[in-house]
């Protein structure tokens, strides 16, 4: 049996870009399964939140402490972004990418990718320039070579920002049977629904800092804070 | 006009009797230059895919330096590989002035700033937008050139084709190292200045015509044979 990467835990943890707190100080615990999403309005921080955790942002100050040392963390780990980096390949070399980078073969890639391509409903497209897709097939995509090296974690910014509701329903799909087969999400949103949708817990985040970190039908039926009682009666927050 | 005209009969003339000379001096033109812009490229590329993803204290004049060196003045090289390579300099024993290979090595000098710089722009961008990824992947040093290196290569083969349009069409530099000696240095460019010189302005025009449609071909070819233009391929 593998040793999990998580948990892991925030103490005091801060980000400064220019002189500016982007985030912190956050005290947070992320336990082993399930699907954490970071809700909170435009600017509260939430990506880069998970950019931190993910290794992508350097601390101003406290700790986050993976339950791993960090080159292993950073292999268990994918990140898929808010707008999905397409490399200037083929749809199935751009998936198979991560798994060659690791080592093997590229026959052996490639016959995973083309299996992950059929799984995010992109075989018909993987011999063609992956710029050329949609920008829903663009976010399967990323999401198919995220999570072809199977992840303990995945971190999704805003996976389906800009899609309609059709490939937003694809994409939860997708996230909800990464889930379900045991990969750890922690995905950022500001889509109410979607936060109900997947989420089994809601961190909420307004101006930086973590109001609350609570089960989703608690957060959104008894929230604690006066700031998440706002955001989540649709109030405007400031 | 006259000349003009002239030139393009005798350039005519030359290609359809494959004059022996002018096979001759065109085959040296390309292989002087194609071996020096292979060199330089070899070099070039990955300088400028290390210049992008690499962050140290004087980068940023190391990469105004590279950027001044694509105007580097051939007859200044031509007269540095000159010293070098003349008998009493520090490479005279290898006997290589008046070679072609003296000519490859100040081509090299005057190509690879050119194409290392091309292709430190052309990644650079693409490395801002695969920043995220790569560094997310964990990638080393040598995976994220690599990377780089091949999804630019459309760019990059422009950067490439770009030092080989300055090869050919140089002479101040292969002039001095190479000399211009008939059935072994002479190349298009010196030939050109050489029929200049003895006022057979047709003659001159018409190696002049055949000096850039080769350079029109190469260019074309490499394109064809490199698929750039596929629609919906990288």
């Amino acid at each position: 049996m593998v040793k999990s990467i998580l948990p892991v835990v925030l103490k005091g943890a801060s980000v400064k870009k220019g002189g500016v707190q982007i985030i912190g100080p956050l005290d947070m615990q992320l336990l082993e399964a399930g699907c954490t999403v970071v809700i909170g309005p435009n600017g509260a921080g939430k990506t880069t939140l998970l950019r931190l955790l993910h290794g992508l942002e350097r601390l101003k100050s406290g700790s986050v402490t993976w339950n791993a040392p960090r080159p292993e963390i950073n292999a268990r780990q994918s990140f898929v972004f808010q707008t999905p980096v397409v490399m200037r390949r083929s749809v199935r070399e751009n998936i198979a990418y991560p798994l060659i980078l690791r080592g093997s073969s590229r026959k052996k890639a490639l016959t995973e990718a083309d299996r992950w391509a059929e799984n995010v409903g992109l075989k018909a497209h993987g011999h063609q320039d992956a710029n050329a897709l949609s920008g829903g097939e663009k976010q399967k995509l990323a999401l198919a070579r995220a999570l072809i090296t199977r992840p303990e974690v995945l971190f999704l910014d805003e996976p389906s920002t800009n899609l309609d509701g059709a490939s937003t329903l694809e994409i939860e799909n997708l996230i909800r049977s990464a889930r379900n087969s045991g990969t750890r999400i922690i995905m950022a949103t500001h889509d109410f629904g979607q936060a109900r949708r997947l989420g089994d817990e809601i961190v909420f985040i307004h101006h930086g800092r973590i109001c609350e970190q609570a089960s989703t039908d608690m957060f959104f039926n008894t929230p604690q804070t006066a700031e998440a009682r706002a955001f989540v009666d649709g109030d405007i927050l400031l | 006009m006259n000349d003009l005209l002239a030139g393009v009969a005798a350039a005519v003339r030359l290609i359809v009797t494959l004059d022996h000379d002018l096979v001759e001096i065109s085959l040296r033109s390309l292989q002087v230059s194609l071996s020096a812009v292979f060199i330089a490229a070899l070099i070039g590329l990955p300088f400028g895919a290390w210049l992008s993803v690499s962050r140290f204290r004087y980068r940023r004049i190391a990469i105004a330096v590279l950027n001044a060196l694509m105007g580097l003045p051939p007859v200044v090289v031509g007269l540095v590989v000159y010293i070098l390579l003349s008998r009493s300099g520090p490479f005279g024993v290898f006997n290589l002035l008046f070679t072609p290979t003296a000519m490859i090595i100040a081509q090299v000098i005057i190509v690879t700033p050119i194409i290392a710089s091309l292709a430190h722009q052309a990644i650079r961008e693409l490395w801002f937008f695969y920043h995220d990824l790569l560094i997310s992947l964990n990638t080393s040093k040598w995976q994220r050139m690599k990377t780089l290196l091949w999804d630019g290569r459309r760019s990059l083969l422009t950067a490439t084709l770009t030092g080989f349009g300055r090869a050919i069409g140089e002479i101040g530099a292969i002039m001095i190292v190479g000399g211009n000696i008939d059935h072994l240095t002479r190349v298009l460019t010196t030939a050109i200045a050489l029929e200049v010189g003895k006022g057979d302005f047709p003659l001159a025009i018409g190696l002049g015509i055949i000096l850039i449609s080769l350079a029109i071909i190469i260019n074309l070819a490499v394109h064809i044979l490199s698929r750039t233009e596929r629609a919906g391929r990288w």
